[in-house]
């Protein structure tokens, strides 16, 4: 419903471009941490994982400035109706990326010492998970910045995708470990990781649901 | 005009519970409109805010309410506009009757070059509702008490009215218009010549108001209507362009033109 009018105060219109702006730089970053973790977890780089990690304080640096930007816009510009909704959803959408950001981390942390090459060899269910993660984040920053409340419905519509995976590949850890005792340990850490792609899912969601809040200013429905 | 979807009280489910009733009024200046068919209910149970830029009419439609309007020579008012099902434009209406009925504050606190005591005991002697000076004193203190004026002025009601502070005139003012037991209030822009801690004063004293007369504010200031109403109508051009409830207006407002308006995007 926005008119696409710029408020009579240009410098409110700079602090919202700025703000979306950041938050667009995070949720690049989020996903390029998403996707790295999981190419130095199937390629066993320990290099790259690494980096992921150290890039991991970049995420959160923009997570305060984002912050500090929106509770200053907030106490600065008292703002109304989509502009409040928009700088509410902001607030969310950067600490959910942050989270995204650290789940990557998460999984760059558990490369290096695994020996379950057998495992994702024979089943490329957490290979899949991981490119579906990512995905679910580019499309859920694609609608942010083109503000589609379509794309927004598309991504929560994938995290079923990621979910069934999750359940499929619990169960297929609990039959490793069984055939082979000696590897539970390793399996566990995949176990994790798994569960970090599936969290990663459902922070995409709510990125989605907060930017359909921001476009209808009503809670996206439940299918 | 758009009703909000979660208004309790919509126009075509009008009831006894609405103390005001307004219905397609339209009021010209002359050959100009200044109100173009405008319908609102309002009840004792929420205030009112009426916001929109200037000349949008929000100030005309108020003065409809108390007919202040039939003091311009060129205004002219269609519609019907009801208080308590009683047409007030009736011929038989009793104008006196009704703004005693229909209070009203302004912009710019006015009170009568009098004390404190007799701003607030002139209404209601002239209405006759005092038999003696014990009950004319009662009545003075209950004023100034519910507009919360009693503490700072008690000691001193023979000092003029007009040697009081802008926030102190003002609520003189709300006594002055509360004295003679009104059932509706408007307020036109009350606290646009207050500093911020006199118009935090008047905006508790709405709030301390609320639901023991219907109270309509017109203001400038949105965050103040965010404050003090429960209900909110934005006006523009003439016209009521939505009405709805206050948390709803300012959140997730249906119409294009009152975001704008609201959230500065306005010409």
């Amino acid at each position: 419903m926005n008119s696409g009018n710029k408020h009579t105060l240009s410098a409110f219109d700079e602090e919202m471009d700025n703000i979306r702006a950041l938050i667009s730089e995070m949720g690049s970053r989020a996903e390029s941490a998403v996707e790295r973790a999981m190419k130095a977890l199937l390629n066993n780089d320990s290099k790259l994982a690494k980096q992921v990690r150290a890039d991991d304080k970049i995420i959160d640096n923009l997570e305060t400035e984002v912050e500090r930007i929106i509770v200053q816009t907030i106490a600065l510009r008292a703002p109304m109706a989509d502009d409040l909704r928009e700088l509410v959803a902001a607030m969310k959408i950067s600490a959910v990326i942050e989270r995204i950001g650290d789940y990557s981390k998460n999984i760059a942390k558990r490369v290096g010492n695994l020996k379950t090459e057998d495992f994702l060899t024979d089943n490329n269910a957490l290979q899949r998970m991981g490119e579906i993660a990512a995905e679910m984040v580019s499309t859920a920053m694609e609608a942010y910045a083109k503000r589609d409340i379509d794309l927004a419905i598309a991504v929560t519509r994938r995290d079923d995708d990621v979910d069934q995976l999750y359940k499929e590949l619990f169960v297929d850890f609990v039959g490793f470990i069984a055939k082979h005792p000696e590897a539970a340990n390793e399996v566990a850490h995949l176990l994790f990781i798994s569960k970090n792609l599936e969290r990663i899912g459902d922070h995409s969601t709510t990125c989605a649901g907060m930017i359909y809040f921001t476009e209808t200013g009503e809670n996206l429905p439940d299918d | 005009m758009v009703e909000q979807k979660s208004g309790s009280n919509t126009i075509e489910n009008s009831d006894s519970t609405h103390k005001i009733t307004a219905r397609n009024v339209n009021v010209f200046y002359d050959a100009k409109q200044a109100i173009n068919d405008v319908s609102i209910d309002v009840d004792m149970e929420n205030v009112t805010a009426f916001i929109g830029p200037s000349g949008c009419g929000k100030s005309t439609f108020l003065r409809t309410i108390n007919r202040m309007n039939d003091t311009i020579p060129s205004a002219r008012v269609e519609g019907d506009i009801r208080l308590d099902g009683q047409n007030i434009y009736d011929p038989a209406m009793d104008v006196v009757q009704l703004r005693a009925r229909v209070g009203m504050v302004f912009q710019k606190p006015n009170p009568f070059p009098k004390s404190i005591y007799d701003n607030v005991a002139y209404g209601p002697k002239i209405h006759g509702l005092a038999a003696n000076k014990g009950e004319l004193d009662i009545i003075v203190e209950r004023s100034l008490q519910r507009a919360g004026l009693w503490g700072e002025v008690k000691d001193r009601l023979s000092d003029s009215g007009t040697a009081l502070s802008g926030g102190q005139q003002q609520r003189l003012c709300i006594a002055r218009a509360i004295a003679v037991d009104p059932e509706v209030i408007l307020m036109d822009e009350p606290c646009s010549a207050l500093d911020p801690i006199a118009t935090a004063k008047i905006e508790e004293l709405i709030h301390e108001l609320r639901g023991k007369y219907a109270i309509i504010i017109v203001t400038h200031n949105m965050q103040q209507a965010a404050r003090v109403s429960q209900r909110t109508a934005f006006f523009h051009l003439g016209t009521l362009v939505e009405f709805g409830e206050t948390s709803n207006i300012f959140t997730n407002p249906q119409e294009t033109r009152t975001q704008d308006y609201i959230t500065g995007r306005y010409g």
